[in-house]
């Protein structure tokens, strides 16, 4: 295990502050328009999303650049994103519904773009309670099919954008894009881990070539 | 045109105390934009003559108030001209502010068509020359959940609608945009089947709520407001005011209209403002009300039945499934 802060996560860390702080300072500043709990509202749902899929972007840039120390990073883009989907959520309630929060309940029922998407931050929640060092020991195995929660995650942001979208939606297609490569490199690497077990314990007829590489590094 | 004594415009007597400071505030808002030659001021006048032009060039002064105006806080004219749907010019809130500037609405001309005894294509001066400004500050709902309040300057549709003899058949009436893709450069973009296209069945056009606005704040309406003509009808959600009319058709079918076609189970013909008839994507029960007064924390207000106009304009829907016909 690396130590806590390291440069490099430290640098990250602080980069993922970036967002907030400027979005504090344009709060401050009064510099978010006519209507600034939309913005505010739109800024923190897209970094939510943005960091989601950074998060899921970490093991296959691991795997097509061989460089393995991005794997400390995962955990801290995972709360990240978590973090801003809380902020994205609160200001929906305390900003934007205000008075009338009530409505949350209604808009939850009644509104799929809604539904999806605080179904989507539901599903964050256990995953960020469960991200501790202890968690993850005490866990084991479940751990791991627990935190497969997150492909599921990423489906539903996407969704919550693209459902909330009028009619222009190129924007939630490129989130779409990206989150549907991240997903088939690893529908891929499965069904070729699984196609490679298969065929890899006989012996292979042409004798004695050694076994091809196959799945991931641990 | 449109110059008049500002003397008899100054209702102290009826209005209130804040409503009268705020539109003294905006009427000499206006004289000073029309003293420093502000560009699409004068109608006639080009680019050139217009920089040098004196105070006493046209300018668009509120000459009668309407007891229709809320005295509710307005909207900044800077939220209100930087907060667009304005498709034609992007899909985004900034889009139009940012592309509608270099946008001609001059000259202008309208088609007046369909089943009328007396059709015909109008520029824009003679168009509104024979009626009187009235300034009618009003709620605007967008279907979106906000909403703003706008001092529009403009005259009633109906006058307009009754110079051309609508016959017996003319049961709506439709409108729609200019249709111009090097203007409008959010047309090349099939978001909506362009020409934007709206329509009115004719007793909602005919009542005096429905406003053809052409200024705004005093002023000739900013590009991005529509320029250089506007449908305001207050009681229905914002898409169903049309902006940019380039022709009026009066038809005995209803005719079809933009965001309708587009998703027919999301925005009826209909689009009143309706609190107890919820959009799938947004409740309609209240609104965030962007307006001077209106904080971080309390913007969101509850939305009325036709945004507050029901006693204009309730009767015109007795007996009809709102919720049915939304």
């Amino acid at each position: 295990m690396p130590k806590p802060f390291n440069a490099f996560r430290l640098a990250v860390f602080l980069l993922c502050l970036c967002p907030v702080a400027w979005l504090a300072w344009d709060v401050y500043q009064n510099t978010l328009g006519p209507d600034p709990v939309q913005q505010i509202t739109h800024r923190t749902g897209n970094w939510a999303l943005r960091l989601l899929l950074l998060t899921l972007a970490v093991t296959p840039v691991r795997r097509f650049t061989g460089w393995t120390r991005l794997v400390q990073l995962r955990r801290m883009l995972g709360l990240y994103a978590f973090f801003y989907a809380t902020l994205h959520l609160s200001t929906y309630l305390v900003l934007d519904l205000g008075g009338f929060w009530s409505q949350i309940f209604a808009d939850i029922a009644k509104r799929p773009f809604i539904t999806v998407g605080f179904l989507a931050w539901l599903l964050m929640l256990p995953l960020a309670l469960t991200s501790t060092r202890g968690m993850i020991r005490r866990l084991g195995k479940r751990w791991q099919a627990l935190h497969r929660l997150v492909y599921l995650c990423g489906i539903l942001g996407v969704l919550h954008f693209l459902w909330l979208v009028k009619l222009d939606l190129r924007e939630p297609l490129v989130y779409a894009g990206i989150l549907f490569v991240l997903l088939a490199l690893r529908v891929y690497w499965h069904w070729r881990q699984a196609a490679g077990s298969v065929t890899r314990p006989p012996a292979t007829r042409e004798g004695n070539s050694p076994p091809r590489q196959h799945g991931p590094t641990p | 045109m449109l110059i008049k004594n500002p003397e008899s415009v100054l209702p102290s007597e009826i209005t209130d105390e804040r409503t009268f400071h705020e539109r003294r505030r905006l009427m000499r808002a206006a004289l000073i934009a029309a003293g420093a030659g502000l560009a699409g001021c004068s109608s006639e006048t080009g680019a050139e003559t217009n920089a040098a032009a004196p105070p006493k060039a046209r300018e668009l002064v509120t000459l009668k108030t309407s007891p229709f105006s809320t005295s509710e806080a307005m909207t900044s004219f800077h939220d209100a001209t930087h907060y667009n749907n304005y498709y034609e010019f992007g899909t985004g809130k900034d889009d139009p502010v940012a592309n509608a500037q270099d946008f001609k609405a001059r000259p202008w001309q309208v088609q007046i068509d369909g089943e009328c005894e007396a059709p015909g294509t109008l520029d824009l001066d003679s168009l509104i020359q024979p009626h009187a400004m009235e300034e009618r500050i009003y709620r605007l709902r967008c279907v979106e959940g906000w909403s703003m309040v706008i001092p529009w300057v403009g005259f009633g549709l109906g006058d307009l609608l009754k110079r051309f003899k609508p016959t017996s058949k003319a049961r709506y009436v439709a409108f729609q945009t200019l249709r111009d893709v090097k203007q409008m450069p959010g047309q090349r973009y099939r978001v909506l089947d362009w020409p934007y296209r709206e329509g009115l069945r004719i007793d909602e056009a005919m009542n005096p709520l429905s406003l053809l606005a052409v200024g705004m704040y005093g002023r000739w309406l900013p590009n991005q407001n529509g320029a250089p003509l506007r449908l305001v009808v207050p009681w229905k959600y914002g898409f169903k005011s049309i902006k940019a009319i380039v022709r009026i058709s009066f038809s005995e079918r209803q005719p079809a209209t933009s965001w309708n076609q587009s998703a027919p189970s999301e925005y009826g013909f209909y689009s009143n403002v309706n609190p107890d008839v919820s959009h799938p994507r947004w409740s309609q029960a209240t609104e965030r009300r962007i307006a001077s007064g209106a904080s971080l924390f309390n913007s969101r207000i509850k939305t009325l039945p036709f945004n507050g106009y029901g006693e204009q304009v309730a009767s015109l829907y007795t007996g009809m499934d709102l919720a049915k016909n939304f």
